[in-house]
């Protein structure tokens, strides 16, 4: 807690927690969200366009086999899970994975260098500096993946099932008596709605956490320290288990959606 | 929580990212794994095949070697044979042709001998003749006691 004794611990936190916002109501938006999360995007593109690039089937480069594993564990867990034929879901995977992971990775970033470092660069106060840089601790980033990845569970599901099938699957189970298929339609329509909101929920819930638990370790003095240590290193676990969550998940609710039954 | 436009640029990024990496990462990355991986596949059975290979030519040099020997064993006995019987029929051409030698020898000596005995012989008839004419030199006619004279020669 080094932005200066004038404030709370309370207000530290809400301070921190508060995105760098443009705009009024609907149409605002969060410029530390969705600029970190781009940045994120292009270095997960630059890296990988890199390699895709120079990419032999001979020996390969050290960055080539360190791509390569990311990209045969992706394969692999693709194909483990989801038995169709699609090209879009392996890359799709990659990209969440990827993404996700490198997003969540600005968890590890100490919560006040970035704002220290505009201070620091244009002499801005800080208390007017909002900067809350893990993309996935805001709710807008991961409902905008999940958006997506639900676009697609329902793109697939009527292609594949057919508008009258995908009808059919949301209304005659589990009952199978017509006079209760308002009750199914109900019922899977709430399943259907609840996929996109705990892969967006899980995702945001775990970081907002992590970044939250870093903001009240830094509001406790030196021993600050060695305690953002311990919160770090754990989430060497949450970091990767949450973007692997958040593929398997979409390869399973796509596969799901390729299932004709 | 604020739910705003960030949710839209982020799907809109989400969507760009995907299809950049669905047509420009994903495709020749895995190419290149999966080319390897067939060559590797490919590798690992030629040198299975050419252990298998060098199994069988062992074995089918071993089986040569084998061969060899025996013909090699075979070769030289004939050999031994075949210089038996060239000694052998050597000594036999060799005691025939002492025999015709001796034989040859035999009958020179003999031949010899009778003409010898004869030319003794008519010298003998004429020195005997010589001597009686000698002796006899008024008395005897020679035409009329060559048949004494004859007998005589005959009688050598």
């Amino acid at each position: 807690m080094s932005s200066g004794a004038e404030l709370t611990s309370q207000e530290y936190i809400t301070h921190h927690l508060a995105n760098l916002k443009v705009g009024e109501g609907f149409m605002a938006v969060h410029l530390d969200s969705i600029g970190w999360s781009i940045f994120m995007g292009l270095v997960f593109i630059t890296i990988f366009r890199s390699v895709a690039k120079k990419a032999t089937p001979g020996v390969p480069g050290k960055l080539q086999c360190a791509i390569e594993m990311i990209v045969g564990f992706v394969d692999e867990s693709v194909k483990s899970t989801f038995h169709g034929k699609n090209a879009l879901i392996a890359p799709l995977s990659l990209t969440i994975f990827v993404w996700v992971l490198l997003m969540n990775a600005m968890d590890w970033v100490p919560v006040d260098l970035i704002p220290h470092l505009i201070h620091w660069v244009t002499g801005m106060p800080l208390a007017d500096i909002y900067m809350k840089p893990v993309p996935t601790a805001d709710p807008n980033i991961t409902f905008g993946l999940a958006l997506g990845v639900f676009i697609l569970i329902i793109y697939y599901s009527i292609k594949v099932k057919g508008l009258g099938g995908f009808m059919k699957e949301l209304t005659t189970q589990p009952f199978g008596h017509w006079s209760l298929y308002p009750v199914n339609f109900i019922l899977e329509t709430v399943t259907m709605l609840a996929r996109p909101l705990s892969l967006a929920l899980r995702l945001f819930g775990n970081l907002y956490a992590g970044e939250l638990i870093f903001l009240l370790i830094a509001t406790i003095g030196l021993f600050q320290l060695p305690v953002h240590f311990l919160w770090a290193a754990f989430h060497l676990l949450v970091i990767p288990l949450q973007a692997f969550i958040f593929m398997m998940l979409t390869i399973v609710y796509l596969s799901l959606a390729h299932e004709d039954h | 929580m604020d739910i705003n436009m960030t949710l839209v640029g982020q799907l809109i990024a989400f969507v760009v990212f995907v299809i950049f990496c669905m047509k420009y990462v994903w495709p020749p990355i895995i190419g290149a794994i999966e080319e390897r991986q067939a060559t590797i596949a490919d590798g690992l059975a030629a040198s299975d095949r050419a252990a298998k290979d060098l199994e069988l030519a062992q074995e089918k040099a071993t089986a040569q070697l084998k061969e060899a020997k025996v013909q090699a064993a075979s070769i030289v006995d004939a050999a031994k044979k075949h210089e038996a019987k060239i000694v052998e029929e050597a000594a036999g051409k060799a005691q025939v042709e002492k025999e015709r030698i001796l034989a040859a020898g035999h009958a020179e000596i003999e031949t010899e001998r009778n003409r010898a005995r004869e030319e003794l012989r008519a010298q003998v008839a004429l020195l005997a003749v010589a001597g009686a004419e000698k002796i006899l030199e008024r008395s005897i006619d020679a035409a009329a006691h060559s048949d004494i004279l004859d007998k005589l020669v005959a009688e050598l």
